[in-house]
């Protein structure tokens, strides 16, 4: 049994050295994601252009359209003189946003009248639109704040000390609010269940293919050894490539690491265990190398969007809800994001463990059943 | 099965059958090969040769039916009989990113041979397969002589009691099929029995026993002595005439013929057992005024033998099968 076993692993480790390709992939894979992921996505757009129409033409539009400049969410690219041309600009995509001020906007504010600016915001980008509808809603907000308080001023010459309600929000974990902060850990276990189902399940389809599994069937190799000798080598090259994401994201993304690396590394051997089981699951179904490429999409697709990480599970209807929890994914985004970001312990992670430990389980098991010693 | 003496048998099946849905792959098959000996399975590709002996080895179960290898009955004891045989098969299940030496270490540890013996054995079977000097190159990289004798190196790294092969020559050179078969006797001198299955008909005068299966049917099975002396009862002669194709349709009117087979510039007619006499066949052609060059009587091949067996309505197409085999087209 125990020739049996080590011939496989020692087995496995040569096709996967000899395969450097597949090998040069998984380890790279990751950091060009992260890579992307770090420099290019921003959720938080800033600079957007955007076209003025500025009817009123008068100190204290331009003061407004200051504050504009000033938030830097907002580049004046264009100035116009029609509503026409605002149209165009934002259906072209030349412009994001136009701002619209009345020609009476000097006026009213003089006479102390409700006075209204008009913002325009291409929504066809959610992201887009929610970064400018915030940004122009603080501006109007801290331009009100300040004309009433001159007014106040004016009117009764005291100065008020300062706004009557102060709300402060603190971020924590992620003060800067930088969204690769909260997307990079999510990130990197999906890339981990990705690589790990994929690989495992091509190297099970492969001997299938070559006929080199008939050799193995007709040997004396028992199913769990066969499935076991899989596994092993697998669980190391997915420390590996874990490793590597690690640093990497430490080293150019600043990726805090305020929690137990060794806790994170404990814990990612059950996910890890969960979808190599998947992995095998699958190449008991597939014939083929590519059609277990295509099943694989199955898996990958709820698992990127229903586990949290791109969208939070929370605000998830109640079905989606179920099923984001039915997907190991999930509980180890939660951990790796709980660990890397917040620093969090076993005693909050432990329900994570046990849920992980028994789908895990419930895999590996059924793939060696489901993985039968015989042709047909 | 209590009437068999479970000790000098190698293989022994009763009744054994497999279906894929309605196709019947193997009909009720006995088998009888004795320890020892080398025997020879032919017949034509999707005969059911495989099939059979992957549920030989466990690699399939049979629908209906009985066996023993080696003592062990294939249904309950698969596990064991694993343990005893070794297995090779037409696709050669070599590792191809993996060196010579590491698949032959590979398959040395599915069989737990014993780590004492291991580089030793390695070495022999290196030497067995002629590889001296070739132990690093990479299995993808060797040709295809090269890779059958290592593909049987890894399928008898354990000394296995029996040893199936499923065509093991196929598409391989003819003088490689030569060696490979010197390598086969080797291993029966050393007491190995060998169940080897082939479509090439010439394979035949390589073993002790044979059987032959047409269909998913055993159509006959026995020694080769056995087979030569009760297949034909009559004989076959080869003839040389012009024009041939007038030649082969009056022959094959001829009362007392049962086959007419045009072999190239020969007409080869397997004649009944109380037929006529080649001089008679000879006069009957000089009458419908063919111009005769040459009859004359020869040994009856293999393949004659083997379709002698069949029933006469499957002759012809057997025929057609197995020239197109020898021919190289399937």
């Amino acid at each position: 049994m125990r020739s049996r076993l080590l011939g496989m692993i020692r087995k496995e480790f040569i096709q996967m050295w000899r395969d450097r390709f597949t090998l040069a992939m998984m380890l790279f894979m990751p950091m060009m994601i992260l890579g992307i992921i770090g420099w290019a996505i921003n959720t938080d757009v800033k600079h957007m252009p955007t076209a003025v129409l500025d009817q009123s033409r008068t100190p204290e539009s331009r003061e407004l359209l200051h504050a504009f400049t000033n938030s830097q969410y907002f580049n004046l690219n264009y100035h116009v003189d029609s509503y026409e041309q605002i149209t165009r600009l934002i259906d072209s995509g030349k412009a994001k946003v136009g701002i619209i001020f009345p020609p009476d906007y000097a006026r009213s504010l003089k006479q102390q009248r409700v006075t209204q600016i008009q913002v325009i915001v291409d929504a066809s980008d959610p992201l887009v639109a929610t970064s400018a509808i915030n940004a122009a809603n603080a501006i109007g907000q801290v331009g009100s704040l300040r004309i009433a308080s001159e007014t106040l001023q004016r009117s009764t010459g005291r100065v008020p000390s300062a706004a009557p309600l102060d709300v402060r929000v603190r971020a924590w974990y992620n003060p800067d609010l930088v969204s690769a902060i909260f997307i990079i850990p999510g990130l990197l276990g999906f890339i981990l269940m990705q690589t790990t189902i994929t690989i495992i399940a091509m190297v099970v389809v492969r001997e299938r293919e070559r006929g080199t599994l008939e050799a193995l069937i007709v040997s004396p190799l028992r199913r769990w050894e066969l499935i076991i000798g899989k596994i092993v080598p697998n669980v190391l090259i997915a420390y590996a490539q874990m490793t590597f994401a690690l640093v990497f994201g430490v080293w150019l993304f600043d990726i805090p690491v305020r929690g137990s690396l060794t806790l994170l590394y404990f814990l990612s051997l059950f996910f890890i265990m969960g979808t190599l089981g998947l992995g095998i699951l699958l190449s008991t179904i597939a014939r083929t190398q590519a059609q277990a490429m295509q099943l694989s999409y199955f898996i990958f697709i709820p698992s990127v969007y229903l586990s949290g990480v791109l969208f939070p599970v929370e605000g998830m209807p109640p079905l989606a809800k179920t099923v984001a929890y039915m997907i190991p994914l999930t509980y180890y985004v939660e951990i790796f994001r709980g660990i890397i970001l917040k620093g969090i312990g076993i005693s909050y992670l432990w329900t994570h463990l046990l849920v992980l430990t028994a789908i895990g389980a419930i895999l590996i098991t059924t793939s060696i059943l489901r993985f039968h010693k015989k042709l047909g | 099965m209590a009437n068999f003496d479970l000790d000098s048998y190698a293989v022994i099946t009763e009744g054994l059958t497999k279906r894929f849905g309605k196709i019947v792959a193997v009909d009720h098959v006995d088998l009888r090969i004795k320890r020892g000996e080398i025997y020879g399975f032919l017949g034509p590709n999707g005969a059911g040769k495989s099939t059979t002996i992957r549920m030989l080895c466990g690699l399939m179960d049979a629908t209906e039916g009985s066996g023993y290898v080696l003592g062990h009955d294939i249904a309950t004891e698969s596990e064991r009989i694993k343990e005893k045989i070794g297995y090779m098969s037409q696709r050669f299940s070599l590792y191809e990113d993996l060196t010579v030496r590491e698949n032959l270490d590979f398959y040395a540890s599915l069989y737990s041979v014993p780590n004492g013996i291991k580089r030793a054995r390695i070495e022999q079977m290196i030497q067995m397969a002629d590889l001296t000097g070739r132990e690093g190159a990479l299995a993808a990289h060797l040709s295809g002589g090269w890779k059958q004798r290592l593909a049987l190196g890894c399928s008898i790294i354990h000394k296995p009691e029996l040893l199936f092969l499923d065509e093991p020559t196929a598409g391989v050179d003819p003088v490689s099929r030569r060696n490979f078969w010197d390598l086969i006797y080797r291993l029966s001198e050393e007491g190995i029995t060998i169940v080897a299955t082939t479509h090439y008909m010439d394979e035949a005068e390589h073993c002790d026993s044979l059987g032959f299966i047409y269909q998913g049917r055993i159509a006959a099975q026995g020694s080769r002595e056995e087979i030569k002396a009760n297949a034909l009862k009559g004989q076959v002669i080869e003839i040389e005439c012009h024009p041939m194709r007038e030649a082969t349709i009056f022959l094959e009117t001829l009362p007392g013929v049962a086959e007419v087979v045009r072999f190239g510039n020969t007409i080869h007619v397997v004649i009944e057992e109380d037929g006529p006499l080649p001089t008679d066949v000879e006069a009957r052609l000089t009458s419908e005024g063919l111009k005769v060059n040459r009859v004359e009587a020869a040994t009856p091949s293999i393949e004659d033998i083997f379709v002698s067996f069949v029933g006469l309505v499957d002759r012809r197409s057997l025929r057609v099968q197995l020239k197109r085999m020898r021919e190289g087209e399937i």
